[in-house]
């Protein structure tokens, strides 16, 4: 019966041949199917390389964070710069694009600095880290992550820096995931890798757990910022402080919050009863005095940290034919949802650009 | 061990066929052994392909937020606990037979790896997960049934090493293959599945193509119809299953779970950020290197001795997490390495000390029985890990948990002491 220890009779040896030919027909069979599969992806890949005539031009050039006026993002565009980041003027976001030749996964800027979260290929894998860029996109800082980059965000003066990363941290479950929050003074480098260490106030009661997540953080000043805070099945907007080394909450059901240029609002992701589970969250925007919610006109499933534009337009990144568009929408709930410009993913301002 | 068997048969059992071992020495791994291997290790390298770029495959590509998606896990340990139970207790019955289940298991998770194309969202990726770990409940206690049956009791414990060092291989070896492909296929994730689709199917081709339907043991020992297997409660009647599943459940209500384990290794030992994602391949690599000898050991020194002093490996590595001293990075290899020793000496070596106390004709129902125990154990220590963690912090859950692992391994000790009752003594070589 044992096929490996059976007596070697003439039966039985054709019985092992057959068991091969079988093993052999099936391993062609099989590899042919993987190996279709894999030319057919590299095929697309390549494809995503070769520009398409109906994409925006991009053209290399030169890209500055103190440029006045300028719009900065992840170019999502077919052809040789795809996911550099290029820069538009910010009055005609859908123009030409001037590539800057740093590529970048996520990407913000204020007050001349850049966060930069970018893939390093490995011999193995890709391996991510943040880079902090200069008003030339000069490499002044680098920081290993321990996963994939999902959020980040500058301080207004370009002090201080924040970004978050997916840790799937056991990779024999494979489903448990968790964010982890990091938080850069650029001056000094002193870094707060895991904004989970911070003294964590829920309603007014110190509030320790195993389950606590960080994400999406936004800056009102240097030290203080607020960002979202996971624990028991629920989520809160907390107001954070570098120096105090605390998080407080003060909201619940919000997600990647986005302060306004004037720090009366946050724009955020809502999760909604009456969503699919597929499709959960909407764009509303939070009135920091009122504690008033107000839902913006976009109705679609938003899964993005919003950008202020100016203290009334919100801009978004919503999945596109290449990955991702962006999309803006008033912050007071009026108007309509309008595309900004194709293939591009999270967009930041130059100076100038957010007070045109 | 070979107790229970000595119950129903004679002492001289007739041995698996094939297999003649002169003098006592060790003979060659059984090729059915080397068949469940291969298939162990052909079916790792498909799962964790998909394990290991499921998370950027979320991520970059369906632009999900996987946060909560592990809520689903309570559910899912207690669904593939539940499944475990079924495959065993399927495989025993007469008309049923542990090929068949395994088969199933392996079959219906093959079939899910391209269904993760088709489904786009988490509640739906979430649900083909489910049915993947479903797949492996079903064959789990079967395939380790059809090892022990397969092997001689006296050369068991290097059986499962074996088996176990192959299954390692395949899950270091998928996430390899997936990153390959990715480097040839940018964005290639539906390359990824559909490999892993595929070499998912060349498992079950290889199990349906080289394992034997019917172990050698039950065409020789067998006269006449099976008897039908024993009820669980019958089973747990077993006084070493029943001592068995007792020192698995409490070893296990005191084992921190793997990301428990490396959240507290990076907090205490100040790991750079980067190297946070490879602590799972030491474990891994050290569990490879150290299957195949603990095993051997095993079957020299006593399964069900090594299977508590593998705990004592896991004592040790929270002691260097909780050294006052302060940790420094370079403890980490020390933690890894005994967390893997850890898993050598327990995982497949409480399998086969399992063989040892029951009853071939309820092989199955015994491995899954005191598997599960242990996995659903392991599931509460992990929720009261999380809560003395929340209440304490992580020094004190740690301490705790070490304490408990103390006091446990100390039971495991009194309950495991070879009793009067057990009649033969281990084998020593």
């Amino acid at each position: 019966m044992n096929a490996l220890h059976a007596p070697r009779t003439p039966r039985a040896l054709s019985s092992t041949a057959r068991r091969l030919l079988v093993l052999a027909v099936a391993l062609l069979l099989l590899g042919g199917v993987a190996v279709a599969a894999t030319l057919h992806a590299a095929g697309r890949a390549a494809e995503k390389d070769r520009t398409r005539a109906d994409g925006p031009p991009v053209r290399q050039g030169r890209v500055t964070l103190d440029e006045p006026g300028r719009a900065v993002f992840r170019n999502m565009a077919w052809g040789p710069h795809r996911d550099e980041l290029t820069s538009v003027p910010a009055g005609d976001p859908a123009g030409p694009r001037t590539a800057s030749g740093v590529h970048c996964l996520r990407f913000h800027t204020a007050g001349g600095t850049g966060i930069c979260l970018q893939a390093v290929r490995g011999g193995l894998r890709d391996s991510y880290r943040a880079v902090v860029l200069d008003v030339r996109l000069r490499e002044t800082r680098h920081y290993g992550l321990a996963g994939i980059p999902t959020r980040a965000r500058v301080s207004p003066s370009g002090r201080t820096v924040a970004w978050t990363v997916f840790v799937s941290g056991d990779s024999y479950a494979g489903s448990n995931f968790s964010t982890r929050t990091s938080v850069l003074d650029t001056r000094t480098g002193e870094l707060d890798r895991n904004l989970e260490d911070y003294r964590l106030i829920v309603d007014g009661q110190p509030h320790r757990a195993a389950d606590v997540n960080v994400w999406g953080v936004t800056f009102a000043d240097d030290t203080r910022f607020y960002a979202t805070v996971a624990t028991g099945g629920r989520t809160h907007l907390v107001r954070g402080d570098r120096t105090a080394k605390t998080l407080e909450t003060l909201h619940t059901n919000v997600e990647c919050p986005s302060l306004s240029p004037d720090g009366t609002r946050v724009a955020y992701k809502k999760r909604v009863e009456d969503a699919s589970s597929d499709a959960p969250w909407r764009l509303y925007v939070l009135d920091l005095r009122t504690q008033r919610e107000t839902p913006t006109a976009e109705h679609r499933n938003v899964d993005d940290q919003a950008v202020w534009r100016d203290d009334g337009t919100l801009l978004y990144a919503l999945p596109g034919d290449f990955g991702s568009d962006l999309w803006t929408v008033p912050a007071d709930g009026s108007g309509s949802p309008r595309l900004l410009t194709k293939a591009a993913l999270a967009p930041a301002f130059t100076p100038a650009g957010t007070a045109r | 061990m070979y107790v229970a068997d000595s119950r129903s048969t004679p002492h001289t059992a007739p041995r698996p066929a094939g297999r003649r071992t002169a003098g006592g020495r060790r003979a060659a791994v059984p090729g059915t052994v080397v068949a469940l291997g291969t298939v162990s290790l052909i079916t790792d390298v498909s799962s964790e392909m998909v394990t290991a770029v499921l998370p950027l495959y979320l991520v970059t590509q369906l632009g999900l937020s996987p946060l909560g998606f592990g809520l689903l896990d309570g559910i899912q340990n207690g669904v593939a606990a539940l499944v475990r139970l079924l495959g065993g207790r399927l495989a025993d019955r007469p008309s049923g037979g542990h090929k068949a289940v395994a088969a199933a298991g392996y079959a219906l998770s093959a079939l899910c790896k391209p269904l993760l194309l088709v489904v786009h969202g988490l509640p739906l990726s979430g649900a083909v997960l489910a049915a993947d770990r479903t797949g492996k409940g079903l064959r789990t206690a079967p395939r380790d049934a059809m090892i022990s049956l397969a092997t001689e009791p006296a050369a068991r414990g290097r059986a499962f090493g074996v088996h176990r060092a192959m299954d390692t291989a395949g899950a270091l070896l998928g996430p390899l293959l997936a990153f390959a492909l990715l480097r040839l296929a940018a964005d290639g994730y539906d390359a990824v599945f559909v490999t892993s689709g595929c070499v998912a199917v060349l498992g079950v081709v290889v199990l349906l193509l080289f394992v034997p339907g019917r172990s050698p043991r039950d065409t020789t020992a067998g006269d006449g119809p099976r008897p039908s297997p024993e009820p669980l409660r019958a089973l747990l009647r077993r006084g070493p299953v029943r001592r068995l599943t007792t020192c698995a459940v409490l070893l296990g209500l005191t084992t921190v779970s793997d990301s428990f384990l490396y959240l507290t290794v990076q907090r205490r030992l100040e790991l750079p950020e980067a190297w946070f994602p490879l602590l799972p391949l030491g474990t891994a690599a050290a569990f490879l290197l150290l299957a195949v000898p603990f095993g051997v050991l095993a079957d020299r020194f006593g399964r069900r001795r090594l299977f508590l002093c593998g705990h004592l490996a896991l004592l040790a590595a929270y002691g260097l997490l909780l050294a006052p001293t302060g940790g420094t990075a370079a403890l980490v290899p020390a933690v890894l390495a005994l967390h893997g020793a850890f898993y050598a000496a327990t995982d497949g070596v409480l399998a086969a000390a399992t063989a040892d106390a029951v009853p071939a004709e309820a092989r199955g129902s015994g491995l899954a029985v005191v598997q599960t125990g242990q996995a659903l154990a392991r599931f509460l220590c992990s929720v009261a890990f999380g809560a003395a963690w929340t209440a304490w912090g992580d020094r004190t859950a740690l301490t705790a948990a070490a304490a408990g692992l103390c006091v446990c391994a100390a039971a495991g000790t009194v309950l495991l002491r070879p009793s009067p009752t057990d009649a033969p003594p281990e084998p020593t070589r």
